[in-house]
């Protein structure tokens, strides 16, 4: 077993990328990330770990093109992203974004009926998908009639069935609980594998970055940038049970040291703590 | 039959039976209301007579065009209103207290100008019914989540696209809610639009049948009424509860 070849094609990159976002009437305006550099190789499982507010969703909004950077340039695929979001791009977000009105099935069919693809092409890669996240006997239900964690992998058929070649997850598993968020990441590590995508992972959770990815960038507090980016060396075929490695430990245990005192800070900034 | 539907059909039989009794038993004077059963009856020989059939198909037809052009209206000026925040502002207030004004007085005018017509009908009709729809559009364009925006934006969807496809679908509920409002407003202001100036219609027959003291017409009319108002808002009802069911939601 081989982990993924981390010196391969730069498939995303920010150079340089900086947020500000403009003061209201009254307020002062608020440095939220950077300046920020990131190289995303092709095909890489990459997280991002930071302090609450630090920017980490900030960023993948700029990566994905839902918000453009007040300074820097970000390519995908050797392209600017500017302020569309380029095709190849599939992004889940913490919210549930499953569309309450359409079953299951025709919620994972949205995007490709968007593209005008052909019925026969919908219905099976809507099929594979569900198959794939387990969905098949739910394809005729309504969210309202599945548990958070289905819905969210009703948001992540969405995504795969219009084969994105970059995944964004903004902290997709948040909102569920510790034993669902296992299985969950399970889930993402078998959809990287079999899609082949490069996939970029917003999450809270040290111990969810250091079992999912191969690199993680640790972020400072606000504004962020990253400090550290620790390399896992995880092989590709992995899965929940890595959590019982030694090296897990000490992958988590580097991280926190990275974010304790950004944490600290972060807590400062709020009030919630005196320096 | 539901238990809550039971109590709900108990209290209806019950209010009529009520009022049978007593004005079989002249609690209530003959003169001023005659009892829902000889209303009953005195409603199927009008209906039978088919003279009422055009009045009917006139009313209706007003109520539908009325309606129809206030829920439209009304979804495209909430759908812009709502993209212009600056406007949204200067515009709450008046929105907000938009019923404290008798919209009604505003007959006549519209008479003068249009002349006796269902044009005036049809205006009044819009202007007591769109902004419920509006206010309704707002309300549910606000509860849009942020997220389906941003899905919007991922799917490379365009404005039109946006507000069609997910925005439109989302506000659903509120909008259903706008729609419900509309249709009783514009039958009330339909029907009191007949009632004061009209050649024909409802609200003209039951004006005529009140100025000649003919109480049988008078009550089967507003029965009639009644009727249609309480089967289109049943229908309405009904829907609503569906959708609510599918979407996870208790309807309001």
């Amino acid at each position: 077993m081989t982990g993924t070849d981390l010196s391969g094609e730069v498939h995303a990159r920010l150079s340089g990328v900086t947020r500000i976002f403009p003061g209201a009437a009254g307020h002062q305006a608020v440095h939220a990330l950077g300046p920020v550099d990131l190289e995303l190789r092709r095909g890489e499982f990459f997280a991002v770990v930071g302090p609450s507010g630090c920017g980490k969703s900030t960023l993948l909004e700029i990566l994905a093109g839902l918000q453009p950077p007040t300074a820097g340039t970000v390519t995908f695929e050797g392209k600017p992203v500017t302020i569309e979001v380029p095709e190849g791009i599939g992004v889940v977000f913490q919210e549930d974004a499953s569309f309450p009105w359409l079953t299951v099935w025709d919620n994972a069919a949205f995007g490709l009926r968007r593209a005008g693809a052909a019925e026969s092409d919908v219905s099976q890669r809507v099929n594979d998908a569900l198959a794939f996240m387990g969905l098949k006997d739910f394809a005729g239900a309504y969210p309202s009639q599945l548990s958070g964690g289905m819905r969210q992998r009703v948001c992540i058929a969405r995504t795969l069935v219009l084969q994105p070649r970059l995944i964004l997850l903004d902290e997709p598993f948040g909102a569920l609980d510790a034993q669902t968020r296992l299985l969950m990441g399970d889930e993402v590590l078998r959809l990287w594998r079999r899609t082949g995508a490069t996939v970029l992972l917003i999450t809270h959770a040290l111990d969810e970055a250091a079992m999912l990815s191969d690199r993680i960038g640790a972020m400072s507090a606000r504004p962020g940038c990253f400090m550290d980016i620790v390399e896992t060396r995880w092989p590709r075929e992995r899965d929940s049970t890595i959590v019982s490695e030694p090296n897990f430990g000490e992958i988590t245990g580097r991280l926190w040291e990275n974010l304790r005192g950004e944490s600290i800070k972060s807590l400062g900034h709020s009030g919630m703590v005196q320096a | 039959m539901t238990c809550v539907g039971t109590i709900r059909l108990a209290v209806v039989v019950g209010a009529i039976g009520l009022l049978e009794l007593c004005c079989r038993l002249e609690f209530i004077d003959y003169r001023s209301v005659i009892p829902p059963s000889e209303m009953a009856t005195s409603l199927i020989r009008i209906l039978s007579s088919h003279e009422i059939y055009p009045d009917i198909a006139r009313t209706l037809g007003v109520v539908v065009i009325a309606v129809a052009i206030s829920i439209v209206l009304g979804f495209a000026l909430g759908l812009l209103i709502h993209a212009m925040p600056r406007v949204r502002q200067a515009l709450d207030p008046l929105l907000a207290t938009y019923y404290a004004v008798p919209i009604f007085i505003f007959y006549p005018v519209m008479v003068a100008i249009f002349g006796l017509s269902i044009i005036p009908i049809v205006l009044i009709g819009v202007a007591t019914a769109a902004v419920a729809m509006i206010i309704a559009t707002l309300n549910g364009l606000d509860r849009v989540p942020r997220v389906l925006t941003k899905v919007a934006r991922v799917h490379r969807m365009g404005p039109l696209a946006t507000a069609l496809r997910l925005k439109l679908p989302a506000a659903a509920p509120h909008l259903f809610t706008g729609v419900k409002l509309a249709v009783s407003y514009g039958f009330i202001a339909v029907i009191a639009s007949e009632f004061i100036l009209a050649p024909a219609g409802l609200g003209r027959d039951i004006a005529d049948a009140y100025n000649d003291f003919n109480n049988r017409k008078m009550y089967a009319l507003i029965l009639l009424l009644l009727i249609f108002a309480t089967v289109v808002n049943m229908a309405l009802h009904a829907w609503d509860q569906r959708w609510a069911e599918r979407r996870g939601v208790r309807s309001s």
